[in-house]
């Protein structure tokens, strides 16, 4: 059949024997054709084995450091709240909250074994919401960096302001600052507790500023914690700096000092403490732990065990695999699989 | 309502300016209508109302700046390119609006800016020139009174038309001229040039024309093919009859004036009272299947993030009452206001509101005007006959393609090539170019030309004259034909091939030449060509023998019957059955002498009912039918439109998609069907079975329908093509009685052939098949296709001979049917997989910051505090999380060949199967898990000495980020180096954005990334994060992947590994391809 057109020309687009000057034909480009050289990778069985098989190579040897670290780590705690309350107050936020009972209590600890300076002091505390919302909003950093801005309380609600003057450092969590203290004697010998550089140091050099004094602290008519020394400034006021770094948990422990000198096995440490903090009134606990340190960190055995758990599993995993790939072969795309290929009638 | 346009009196013609405006704001308003617009979409409202609450700083978790700076951000984004749009706008309106035109006034031509033109004012346009105004024509260059118009701007159109000035100004230009050309006064005003002289003696007999006539016209409206008014010059004019005007004797805005020298005409319309831009007009948006779903999803999420709102926010209040009033140092006042008890409701939810991701809107809207690029980009859609490259005119409905479920075609110009050519005809029962298949090269018919046979004689004359081809002489001396049909064309050079060549046509007369005589006719009247009639008349003046008659030419069933009763018509019906059969399209050509008293008493009512202004066409259409009738059949007219390449191929994989194909055609059933046989919508006997639904009367048809309907659903258990034809007489009558059952029909059956049908009808058709929740395609070429274009959740339009109209209305224009299996199967589907996965990782970043943020919150009291800074969680948001991903728009699941080889995978995205509420409730699932993972292990890993806030919370933070990295590598399918540096430079650029910030004193986070990466436990908790977090996907991903394969992963394998099945699938379908390239 021939399809030799007749002559004619119908319309203006043409067709197409006339060379064009401006073809729109689109510009080749490996983009715009969508044909960028890629890999395509596919889960077969070989590489997802051993995958698992590499993961568990990685993560058993990590898990059994890890627990190790954290094994080496010796740790004292001794919980005192509930100790310290003398046996014949039965209402302990009474005795608490009396200011003219003494807080003063002794406690003994001993090393369960060497402990290698330095050894650090901690206090802890469980059920405490330093992460509270209005608690851990309170608070004002111009303030406490800037002694111009003593009057930017704004933040610092329902500690902001005493009457009518600002107070510095204003705010909740300022105002409920830890304040129990600890000395220590070992063989009678007094352990001195090394206090400086407990803060972080970018905190004393930038955050908290070194001409801010405290002002009207604690003068409300309840007080919250530790009074501050009005004539050292901010910067060095570590306690306070340890304390405003606040916890995201409510079980946490705050760096109180370290001491500087090595303790033998066995060795008993009497502890002398001023128990003032009330943790009473919400059943919180108050804890003094001595701990030593590693490149992990304190004594944490939950990265060791999870690495360990998870390595053994990838390993079942990688066996589990092997053993399916084994038993129930399955070959490379086979086309039975396609469902349209199963049943021809379709869907 | 009418119009009274006076000509050339502004004063009494108190309309707009011709000022063009397309502009959507102004200097003033754009502000407040932006904003408008934009807050009218719920998800604005919503982001809103969490930015206003974030003001409240009682209760906002984080800096209000985390969601105004997104917020503001997004919103600045899509006022920067309205507001970019619209100063485009801005231009070309001024662009036109200050073109400079003449216009005649008080006898002399001035030149003004178009946009000051007034209706009434008489407009002088030269050859080139666009057409500033609508305008009724009242005089041209040409001594008949007529000019070419290209309408492309208006109809998308490109062959020339012939405009007409009305038949009263015909008279009065000629007098004009003959007085003026003596005058002596135009020559020495405007004679210092000689080539101005013509020019301008148009202009002064106009001036004659100040206060002196009329123009009644119906108010403004868009319909661009009817201007039914009535033009009456005043006295002195001689000829002061109301003369009918109809669209042939305007020139409409944004037209070109082509291959005539001048044309002038009065304002009629002007500025956006045009019929262009009457017409102009925002399309009602087209929403994807996949953005209901996502809307869907996004309420499902908007109802969970009030659920856990209302019981976090009792908790807490509880919480805050029993517990929190113990914990002396949080200091909680005794006595509170009444709205305390909303304060940590309202901060869940502000702390929840992230749970709905500020950027999908913005990520969506980048990755679907992408897709519509690689559309556009594409050079296998690039027609290189016509220079059309495929164009998306909407971007936002790229998945829908992927989704198609039916597939509504039209016939002419979409399957075929609307490509016309003469190749048989049967004059006065004698058949030829039945050997050769081709009457051009028939001896018999080639004699019987050379020895003017009478009957052949006629048949050529009608072929000739009845149509409304303008022959135009080029200046080679060729001629060419502007033909507004294609049919028309074929039978014009048809004729000139046997010798009887067109070589003039103007309003009123024409000249062809046959066997080297010159003849000549005049034209009296031309009854058009209607969709309704189907025929087309011209009643003509022998110059010779001063005889009238009347030519016709049409479909077979509205000419034959017309026939004069004693003529046997029975060959031409066989004719034309044996031809629709070869597939050819038939045309019947008749003809009657007429009496001059009988065409004067016709004419007489003819001209009243074209100047009717009211129903014009059926009026006309009624006095029409009085004159044809008794008609000598000459004899019949085939013409072949060939299919365009690659139609079967193409039928063949779309619908082994899964696609269901409907053709509906204006033409008659035998042609529709050969048509599909041929092209594999249909197959013959034994494979597939045809039912017939037909009758005249309800009852005939009904009987036939539910006879149809049985067998349907007898023999849907059978492996068979069933396929139903109906025509658009019956198809009338089931649509307005019986459409239940049709539905049921049209749900049962694959295949329909709808023939004869009207545009409306292809529109009710498209609509009845939404009505079923169907996702449908329409496809055609043509201004018949438009409605049903417009009608379907996709409208594809074939930029073809048939002009643009269809293109311009569609979403997407291709240049060839053949290309619709690459839009659907390659852009469609990859466009839909991305989107999927885009849309639902969206939520699942989200979701998995939130989770982070609701567990947290279990152990900070329950008082609604947030774990993360405001800064990170708006980077978050908006870098971390959101760039990664969006390289998906380069995923490719499986390659294009894969795809073309195994359609059948399409039925993923029709299915809608990776976006559905159980894929979502499966990221659901990851994201809570993911959130577990990095929580629970950062708590223990960071707790007692370590459990510091910041250092936790960027703890928590890398995590995160760290395993959606993950995440977005085990879901895509395939790298490039595009992905690879999205997914890990961006969580290269996550530490360096965080040293950034840690350098800065003032920040919260100061020092602590430089804290953090020193600490070995710091790395040890990530991997452990990585390895608990992406283990059990891993395993669970191949798992399935191994076991429960779905077909995607099967090809995947194939494909990957060029295992024996991809060459045994590629060879199965090459086989299954040999039969229909021998077709």
């Amino acid at each position: 059949m021939s399809s030799q057109a007749v002559g004619s020309s119908s319309g203006g687009s043409g067709d197409g024997d006339a060379p064009r000057r401006n073809s729109r034909k689109p510009k080749y480009s490996k983009f715009t054709q969508q044909e960028l050289p890629a890999c395509k990778p596919i889960l077969t069985p070989k590489w997802v084995i051993s995958v698992f098989l590499l993961v568990g190579i990685i993560f058993v040897p990590i898990g059994l450091v890890s627990l190790m670290a954290s094994r080496k780590v010796v740790e004292v705690v001794d919980r005192y709240d509930d100790a310290c309350v003398p046996d014949n107050m039965t209402d302990k936020l009474a005795y608490i909250q009396n200011s003219t009972i003494p807080k003063t209590c002794t406690r003994t600890l001993k090393v369960p074994k060497d402990m290698n300076s330095p050894i650090f002091v901690y206090y802890q505390l469980d059920n405490f919401y330093q992460n509270h919302r209005r608690y851990v909003k309170s608070r004002s950093d111009t303030q406490l960096r800037d002694a111009n801005k003593a009057n930017d309380t704004s933040t610092c609600d329902p500690e902001g302001m005493i009457n009518g003057t600002a107070i510095v450092p204003c705010g909740l969590i300022a105002w409920s600052i830890f304040n129990d203290t600890y000395a220590f004697v070992h063989n009678s010998k007094t352990l001195t507790v090394n206090k400086s550089d407990i803060s972080w140091k970018s905190d004393r050099e930038h955050k908290f500023g070194s001409n801010v004094f405290p002002k009207n602290f604690q003068k409300g008519a309840l007080i919250g914690g530790k009074a501050l020394d009005p004539n050292l400034p901010l910067s060095k006021q570590e306690d306070l700096i340890v304390w405003m770094r606040t916890a995201a948990l409510p079980t946490f422990r705050k760096l109180y000092g370290r001491i500087l000198v090595d303790l033998k096995q066995n060795d008993t440490i009497t502890v002398t403490l001023e128990n003032n903090y009330n943790t009473y009134s919400f059943g919180g606990k108050k804890k003094l732990v001595l701990s030593t340190s590693t490149w992990l960190g304190g004594k944490n055995d939950f990265l060791g065990l999870a690495y360990l758990t998870v390595g053994a599993l990838c390993f079942f995993l990688a066996f589990t695999f092997t053993l399916l790939y084994l038993i129930k072969p399955r070959k490379l795309g086979d086309s039975n699989y396609l469902s349209w290929n199963r049943s021809p009638a379709g869907r | 309502m009418k119009r009274f346009v006076y000509i050339n009196d502004e004063y009494q013609n108190d309309y707009c300016d011709n000022r063009i405006s397309n502009t959507k704001y102004t200097l003033l308003n754009f502000l407040p209508k932006n904003l408008w617009e934009q807050f009218r979409r719920f998800m604005n409202q919503y982001f809103l109302l969490i930015a206003c609450l974030q003001l409240w700083s009682l209760i906002t978790p984080v800096n209000p700046a985390s969601t105004w700076g997104p917020l503001i951000f997004i919103f600045a984004v899509s006022a920067t390119k309205e507001a970019w749009d619209d100063y485009n706008r801005y231009i070309s309106d001024k662009q036109v609006n200050e073109m400079e035109i003449w216009i005649v006034k008080n006898g002399a031509r001035k030149h003004i800016q178009a946009q000051d033109i007034r209706v009434g004012n008489i407009v002088w346009i030269r050859e080139n020139e666009e057409v500033p105004c609508d305008l009724v024509l009242i005089g041209t260059s040409e001594p008949q009174g007529i000019c070419h118009v290209e309408t492309a701007a208006l109809d998308g159109e490109i062959d020339l038309k012939t405009r007409v000035i009305p038949s009263s100004c015909v008279g009065l230009d000629h007098e004009q001229l003959h007085k003026i050309k003596v005058s002596t006064f135009s020559k020495l005003f405007f004679g210092a040039s000689f080539l101005f002289t013509k020019n301008c003696i148009i202009p002064h007999c106009l001036h004659a024309l100040t206060k002196q006539g009329v123009i009644e016209c119906p108010n403004p409206d868009k319909d661009i093919r009817r201007f039914d008014a009535n033009i009456r010059l005043f006295p002195p004019f001689i000829d002061n009859d109301i003369c009918p005007l109809t669209i042939n004797n305007t020139l409409l805005q944004s037209c070109y004036l082509r291959n005539t020298e001048w044309a002038c005409g009065v304002a009629v319309y002007t500025g956006n009272e045009t019929k262009l831009g009457m017409s102009r007009g925002v399309p009602e948006p087209k929403l994807t299947a996949m953005d209901a779903m996502i809307d869907k999803l996004t309420g499902a999420i908007f109802l969970f993030q009030i659920a856990v709102v209302v019981v976090l926010g009792s908790a807490g209040n509880i919480w805050k009452d029993t517990e929190a009033r113990k914990q002396w140092y949080v200091k909680y006042d005794d006595d509170e206001p009444w709205y305390q008890i909303l304060v940590i409701p309202l901060r869940f939810e502000l702390l929840c509101s992230i749970m709905i991701p500020i950027s999908i809107k913005v990520s969506l809207d980048f990755v679907k005007s992408l897709y519509a690029k690689f559309i556009e980009w594409d050079e296998e859609m690039y027609d290189h006959e016509t220079d059309t490259p495929a164009h998306a005119a909407n971007t936002a409905i790229s998945e829908d393609l992927g989704q198609v479920e039916y597939i509504l075609t039209d016939k002419t110009g979409t399957l075929t090539e609307n490509k016309m050519i003469f190749r048989r005809c049967c004059i006065g029962g004698v058949f030829y170019g039945n050997e050769s298949g081709d009457a051009l090269r028939d001896v018999e018919l080639l004699n019987a030309v050379a020895n003017n046979s009478p009957q052949v004689i006629k048949f050529l004359t009608v072929m000739t004259l009845c149509n409304t081809v303008v022959p135009i002489k080029s200046p080679s001396g060729a001629i060419l034909y502007k033909a507004q049909s294609q049919d028309e064309d074929a039978l014009v050079n048809a004729a000139s091939n046997l010798h009887m060549i067109l070589v003039s046509k103007t309003g009123s007369n024409a000249e062809f030449h046959f066997n080297r005589r010159v003849v000549q006719y005049d034209i009296l009247d031309i009854l058009e060509f209607t969709s309704d009639r189907k025929r087309m008349s011209i009643v003509v003046l022998d110059c010779q023998s001063g005889k009238i008659f009347l030519l016709t030419k049409g479909a077979d069933e509205t000419i034959i019957p017309c026939a004069y009763s004693e003529q046997g018509i029975k060959t031409f019906v066989d004719a034309v059955d044996k031809y629709a059969q070869l597939g050819l399209r038939t045309l019947c050509l008749g003809w009657r002498e007429l009496e001059s008293d009988e065409y004067l008493e016709w004419s007489r009512s003819f001209k009243e009912a074209n100047s009717a202004l009211i129903d014009r066409e059926w009026k006309v259409a009624e006095v029409c039918q009085k004159l044809e009738h008794s008609l000598e059949i000459l004899g019949v007219s085939a013409i072949e439109d060939r299919l365009q390449a690659g139609v079967p191929e193409t039928i063949e994989i779309l619908r082994q998609s899964g696609i269901n194909f409907w053709m509906l055609t204006g033409d008659k059933q035998s042609t529709a069907i050969q048509i599909a046989l041929l092209c594999n919508l249909i197959s013959s006997e034994p494979k597939g079975q045809l039912l017939h639904i037909n009758g005249r009367t309800e009852d005939e048809v009904a009987r036939s329908l539910e006879r149809v309907l049985l067998t349907t659903r007898i023999t849907t258990s059978e492996p068979k093509d069933l396929a139903f034809v109906v025509d658009g007489w019956a198809l009338e009558i089931i649509l307005s009685h019986y459409s239940e059952a049709f539905t049921e029909l049209a749900v049962l059956s694959k295949t329909a052939i709808c023939c004869r049908v009207t545009p409306s009808q292809k529109a009710q058709l498209v609509k009845l098949l939404k009505s079923c929740d169907y996702r449908t395609l329409a496809i055609g070429d043509g201004g018949n296709d438009v409605r049903m274009i417009q009608q379907a959740d996709i409208g594809v339009g074939i930029s073809g001979r048939e002009g643009l109209q269809a293109a311009r209305a569609a979403d997407y224009s291709i240049g060839k049917f053949r290309f619709l299996k690459r839009l659907i199967l390659v852009h469609g589907r990859y466009s839909y997989n991305r989107t999927a996965f885009l849309s639902q990782y969206s939520f699942y970043k989200s979701l998995l910051i939130c989770f982070i943020q609701i567990l947290f919150s279990f152990l900070s009291g329950i008082a609604g505090t947030s774990l993360f800074n405001s800064v990170s969680l708006m980077a978050y948001n908006v870098f971390y999380t959101s760039i990664p991903v969006l390289t998906a728009v380069l995923d490719k699941d499986l390659s294009e060949k894969t795809v073309m080889q195994n359609p059948e995978i399409l039925l993923y995205c029709q299915a809608g199967r990776l976006l559905n509420p159980s894929t979502f409730a499966g990221w659901f699932g990851r994201s809570l898990y993911h959130a577990i993972v990095v929580f629970v292990i950062t708590i223990h890993a960071y707790a007692n000495e370590k459990s510091e806030m910041e250092e936790l919370s960027m703890v928590a933070l890398s995590g995160s980020i760290l395993l959606q990295a993950f995440v977005v590598t085990l879901e895509m399918n395939s790298f490039t180096f595009v992905q690879f540096l999205a997914i890990w430079g961006n969580f290269v650029a996550f530490y360096v954005i965080n040293f950034l910030i840690s350098i800065i004193p003032s920040a919260g986070m100061y020092t602590i990334m430089f804290r953090l990466c020193r600490q070995p436990t710091y790395w040890v908790t990530l991997l452990l994060i990585s390895g608990v977090g992406m283990g059990p996907i891993l395993a669970l991903k191949y798992f399935r992947y191994t076991y429960k394969p779905s077909a995607i992963n099967i090809l995947q394998k194939a494909e990957r590994s060029r295992g024996p099945m991809y060459t045994l699938i590629a060879g199965i379908l090459l086989l299954r391809h040999i039969p229909d390239s021998t077709i």
